[in-house]
């Protein structure tokens, strides 16, 4: 084992964790905060990817602009997603297995749709510092795993900041915990709920468009994620987004260790092993409240 | 009616069908029929945990192609009988949905459907990096031309998967109507409850977990003689994995004759769709009316029937 192996899959795997970590600040606030196991969301991250592919090919904007650019359009449809849950299931309280039903059929639905509409094939953006790389001693730094990184923690420290500091974001926090007082403070769970699961979906809007800068997207490429980030979330603690960093940057540095020293077709193991290890030995993660 | 006595009837009437198909004489009844029977076993097993106990399985794809797998696996060992391909596929596939259930239904039922899912995916990147069972590349299997007493081989698979359905809705039925069955109702209901009741919920949710699993394993264990070239990208395709839960979800999940109506229409349906209009879109309608169903009919068809029946609720 080489020092400047180690050394560089140290780093790439920072820096995908940091990628990871936007990935999954979406199920920490849907699963770790408000408890909807939305198992959907890397499908929402993927069409997240072909929004910011069709609007890099067709108008050649910047992917993580044609991001910022779809962030109102994923806000709302994460508001009307959340709407039908509602009323379907959380009014009628049985969200358990039906809910989790629903969602599977919405991940399913949307992948479908998007080989319909794109075709199986890989798709990519261009953008000017794909190819690029900064050089630190024997570490060699991917831009396109660098600018994704630095955007991810950008957007990470916003959220945890709105979610600290603001009216609303005290509210998301306190709606997981006592729905009663937070009534009681003239604030609509319901609403607020709302809020933090559009706000969760809007999220998927940027990571998607960082993935298809980090890696060739296809409709199916979703399903990695699925074990990803939710292995991030169990790991970190639920509803911790602190921990969630965490986790995101641990699985990242497993994954890179994994994939350098094994090869890239066992990284994906490495997320579920992490995930029964964390549900069998410490279920709270981490952080967990 | 007892277990004996409906075995027997489901017998007569498997009997019935085949006869039936053998009479046409089309083979592509037999190839079509295939399917919509495996789902109806697929369906079946799937129902045992989720429909009985309220546990969402996401994983099926990964025990049914545990199935198929532990069939190629030995085939290249040595090629073994069907039936007995089918039953250590249940062992094996039992086993791995007890450990999988040990694992995690300690904790929610979130945490369950979602390592089911991530099961999936590692299983495929093992089978994926695994060469001696053909790797990413995929197996061949070549099937014997034809069988003793029915010639044809794909009529013999038939009739395995017949049997095979008759076993499985015998089960069902069977667990429905006994201590185990009304354990498992009680776990969906309130499993806090449960528990404080004295119900062994954890012995009966592993029950439940090996039961199902076994029965996915035994309906993907004839797989590779029905394809003949198998490929991790094919045994553990999602669609299965949607099929097993939609299926039930819009027949009904209460009882054993929910998941037969949605695997027979919904597996027809497909082969219909598939052989019309495309797999891309026949897929895209099973996820629709599986959406719809949750929402609009979250009793299926059965639950439909039944308020059709007494009037209004």
């Amino acid at each position: 084992m080489s020092f400047d192996l180690l050394a560089n899959a140290l780093a790439a795997g920072l820096l995908l964790g940091g990628f990871y970590a936007a990935v999954t600040v979406g199920i920490s606030i849907s699963f770790g905060i408000l408890d909807i196991v939305n198992i959907a969301h890397p499908a929402f991250i993927i069409l997240g990817s072909y929004i910011a592919y069709l609007l890099n090919s067709q108008f050649g904007l910047d992917p993580i602009i044609a991001g910022i650019v779809a962030l109102p359009a994923f806000y709302a449809l994460g508001a009307a997603v959340y709407q039908v849950y509602y009323l379907s299931f959380e009014t009628r309280g049985r969200e358990a297995l039906a809910g989790l039903a629903f969602f599977f059929g919405v991940l399913f639905v949307t992948e479908v749709l998007l080989i319909l509409a794109f075709g199986v094939d890989y798709r990519y953006v261009e953008a000017s510092y794909i190819d690029q790389s900064i050089k630190i001693g024997v570490v060699g730094l991917p831009q396109r795993l660098l600018v994704p990184c630095v955007m991810s923690l950008l957007m990470f420290v916003a959220l945890q900041l709105f979610l600290v500091r603001t009216f609303t974001g005290r509210a998301i926090m306190a709606v997981a915990q006592d729905q009663l007082a937070l009534r009681l403070m003239a604030a609509s769970p319901t609403r607020i709920k709302r809020i933090a699961f559009a706000i969760s979906i809007a999220t998927a809007s940027l990571a998607g468009a960082f993935l298809i800068i980090i890696q060739p997207v296809e409709p199916s490429v979703g399903r990695e994620y699925i074990g990803r980030v939710f292995a991030i979330c169990v790991l970190g603690g639920l509803g911790s987004l602190p921990g969630t960093l965490l986790g995101a940057m641990l699985l990242g540095i497993a994954e890179s260790l994994t994939a350098t020293f094994y090869g890239p077709s066992w990284a994906p193991a490495v997320a579920f092993g992490i995930l029964l290890l964390t549900l069998a030995f410490r279920p709270a993660g981490l952080l967990g409240r | 009616m007892r277990s004996r006595v409906f075995f027997v009837i489901a017998l007569a009437i498997a009997v019935v069908i085949f006869a039936a198909a053998r009479a046409i004489d089309n083979d592509y009844i037999f190839f079509a029929g295939y399917t919509v029977l495996q789902f109806v076993v697929l369906a079946t097993a799937w129902n045992i945990l989720g429909g009985y106990t309220g546990y969402v399985n996401f994983g099926s794809s990964a025990f049914f192609a545990l199935g198929a797998y532990s069939s190629v696996f030995f085939h290249k060992f040595y090629p073994l009988p069907i039936p007995i391909l089918i039953a250590i596929a249940a062992v094996i596939s039992g086993i791995v949905g007890l450990g999988m259930g040990y694992l995690t239904l300690r904790l929610r039922g979130a945490f369950f459907a979602i390592a089911t899912l991530a099961l999936a995916i590692v299983l495929q990147t093992m089978i994926v990096n695994w060469d001696y069972v053909g790797g990413s590349r995929g197996a061949y299997i070549v099937r014997p031309p034809s069988v003793e007493f029915l010639g044809n081989y794909v009529h013999y698979l038939f009739l395995v998967m017949l049997l095979l359905t008759v076993i499985a809705l015998t089960v069902a039925r069977a667990i429905e109507h006994s201590a185990l069955g009304y354990g498992f109702a009680a776990i969906r209901d309130d499993e806090l409850a449960a528990e404080a009741a004295g119900v062994p919920t954890l012995r009966l949710k592993l029950a439940a977990t090996t039961i199902s699993g076994a029965f996915m394993g035994m309906a993907g264990a004839p797989l590779p003689y029905y394809i003949g070239f198998l490929q991790p990208s094919s045994a553990f395709g999602l669609e299965y994995s949607v099929n097993s839960i939609a299926m039930p979800m819009i027949g009904g999940t209460s009882t054993w004759v929910g998941p037969l109506i949605g695997a027979i229409l919904l597996g027809s349906l497909q082969q219909i769709a598939t052989v019309t209009i495309s797999s891309a879109v026949n897929l895209l309608l099973v996820g629709l009316l599986l959406v719809a169903f949750v929402i609009i009919a979250p009793n299926g068809i059965v639950g439909l029937a039944i308020r059709l029946v007494r009037g209004k609720p």
